[in-house]
């Protein structure tokens, strides 16, 4: 576009603005982090790692964090083989309308997360009868996470079609071998895509498990959460979020050496 | 997909189901006993419909907050930058994604605390810190949002060919002209794809609400009160199906925008 000096200038001077916007209070969060004042008044009085060494003390923290991981790989492990299998179940059958289908995937993302996580509670409590635990929150995880896996998968099957798997048969390989050599190796970075996903959504993800987590299971999130309005636990959560901030950094990473139609699949995150 | 289907939909059906169930007051149980009193009193009491129409009124300002800054943005992407300014600013709005939601509350809390930065920005002007609340509330979801918003709208500017921008201009028309009758109405379904996030994700928040808004109230505290502390699962069954249908009111009008194949 012929777009003149000027207009040029001040789109470029607005963009900037938005991303100093943007990026201001995460660099705040890192700041505050090492503020030696408790209450973190502006400016900050001094430079300390108390609060780190504190945080690096700090069980409740530690075991949050090891819980997070633990439900975020579960969920994407089963999200990977249940939306693999959805995928590849939709692909070749048209019993019921495209519409509906593409309609379906998209409720769970264009449904409030408050939506999805009493829905769930009320089915697990009220209909089935079954005690919240790790389980109940795995599979809650596990029911947006497949989203992500599915339409990964299904957007890599509709670019290449199926005629290496028809080759594949023709020379004589059967179902499970061509779903191992063929197959798999094919989906293998939309896997991978999908699975980074999963992973970032359920490490993140904290409305859905307050409402499908038991007491005696906590998510980084729920700590932090629970930890935000107590005046003493304030420098610890500083820590915690400021190294999440800077954690934030890896998966943008991994996605951009899985190439470029990684970008695509993150912008559809929700 | 049968996951989906059974899973996903057999859990709405069922608090759809729920909704129309009564709580024994006496023991806290649901008992399974028809009635409309859930929706009566959602419908009848002054304050739910307060809280219904603000919620809807946040998600709304959220959704055209995030327009207006977004676009620029866009804009500057898809029609100024050098391809690889492109792919580095790709990168510079999605990273704020992969950064924690607790965090970037939280991070908001920090800045408009008393004491904090925009506090004393304030003072310079004589001001104070607007405190959590309401604006509070807006300017933490509409910034929490705001990358679902940019990446629709720098999509849908990238497929605006750039003879479009020359002819019109040939035509006589300015830039502003240019964006007005040209861009605008090609960019829509790009803009409806993004508010489907915007809105969706703020009429549901709860958690930026408690963190940033003070004693504001919105629809997802109602939910959440009402099943954790108050216990009285069916009312929070019949407040959830609000956003339910707001929301499929509001994907069936789009549809025919073609909207939805952009997601």
């Amino acid at each position: 576009m012929k777009l003149s000096r000027r207009a040029r200038f001040l789109l470029g001077l607005a963009t900037a603005v938005v991303l100093a916007v943007v990026y201001a209070p995460l660099a705040l969060v890192l700041l505050n982090s090492f503020n030696a004042d408790k209450t973190f008044g502006w400016p900050p009085t001094g430079f300390t790692l108390e609060w780190w060494r504190m945080a690096g003390e700090s069980e409740g923290a530690r075991d949050a964090l090891l819980t997070s991981l633990e439900v975020a790989a579960l969920a994407t492990v089963l999200a990977l083989v249940l939306g693999t299998l959805a995928a590849m179940g939709l692909r070749h059958t048209r019993f019921f309308g495209r519409n509906v289908v593409s309609l379906l995937v998209i409720l769970p993302i264009a449904l409030p997360g408050i939506v999805t996580g009493i829905a769930l509670q009320n089915a697990f409590g009220t209909m089935l009868g079954v005690q919240l635990s790790l389980f109940t929150l795995v599979v809650a995880h596990a029911t947006f996470c497949i989203v992500t896996v599915f339409n990964n998968v299904q957007a890599r099957f509709q670019r290449l079609g199926g005629s290496l798997e028809q080759a594949s048969m023709d020379l004589g390989a059967g179902p499970w071998t061509t779903f191992r050599l063929v197959t798999l190796p094919m989906l293998r970075s939309a896997l991978l895509a999908g699975a980074l996903l999963s992973f970032g959504l359920s490490f993140d993800e904290i409305v859905v498990t307050t409402f499908t987590a038991p007491d005696t299971v906590q998510t980084l999130p729920i700590w932090i959460f629970g930890n935000l309005f107590r005046p003493n636990q304030a420098p610890v959560v500083n820590v915690v979020a400021a190294v999440l901030v800077v954690l934030s950094v890896v998966p943008i990473y991994l996605a951009q050496k899985l190439s470029g139609d990684t970008a695509g699949a993150a912008a559809g995150a929700r | 997909m049968l996951w989906l289907g059974v899973a996903y939909l057999g859990a709405l059906a069922a608090l759809l189901v729920t909704a129309l169930w009564t709580q024994n007051d006496f023991t806290g149980q649901v008992e399974r006993i028809w009635t409309l009193e859930n929706f009566q009193t959602l419908l009848g009491v002054e304050v739910y419909r307060t809280i219904t129409l603000r919620t809807i009124g946040v998600a709304a300002a959220v959704t055209v907050i995030d327009a207006l800054l977004a676009f620029p943005v866009a804009l500057f992407m898809a029609k100024a930058a050098s391809p690889r300014l492109q792919r580095v600013m790709v990168i510079a709005v999605l990273t704020p994604l992969w950064a924690s939601y607790l965090v970037k509350a939280y991070a908001w809390r920090v800045v408009f605390a008393t004491g904090g930065p925009l506090d004393e920005l304030g003072h310079l002007f004589g001001l104070g810190t607007p405190g959590y609340g309401l604006p509070a509330t807006i300017v933490t979801l509409a910034y929490l949002w705001l990358p679902y918003m940019v990446l629709p709208l720098y999509a849908g500017l990238e497929r605006v060919p750039d003879s479009l921008f020359e002819a019109s201009a040939d035509l006589g028309a300015g830039v502003g002209l240019t964006l007005r009758r040209v861009v605008a109405p090609m960019l829509f379904p790009s803009f409806v794809a993004g508010s489907i996030f915007t809105f969706s994700l703020s009429m549901g928040d709860y958690i930026a609400v408690k963190i940033v808004g003070g004693t504001t109230q919105m629809l997802g505290n109602v939910v959440y009160d009402n099943s954790g502390a108050a216990n009285n699962l069916p009312f929070a069954a019949a407040v959830a199906t609000v956003p339910i249908v707001l929301m499929l009111v509001y994907l069936t009008v789009v549809r025919r925008t073609g909207a939805l194949e952009q997601l």
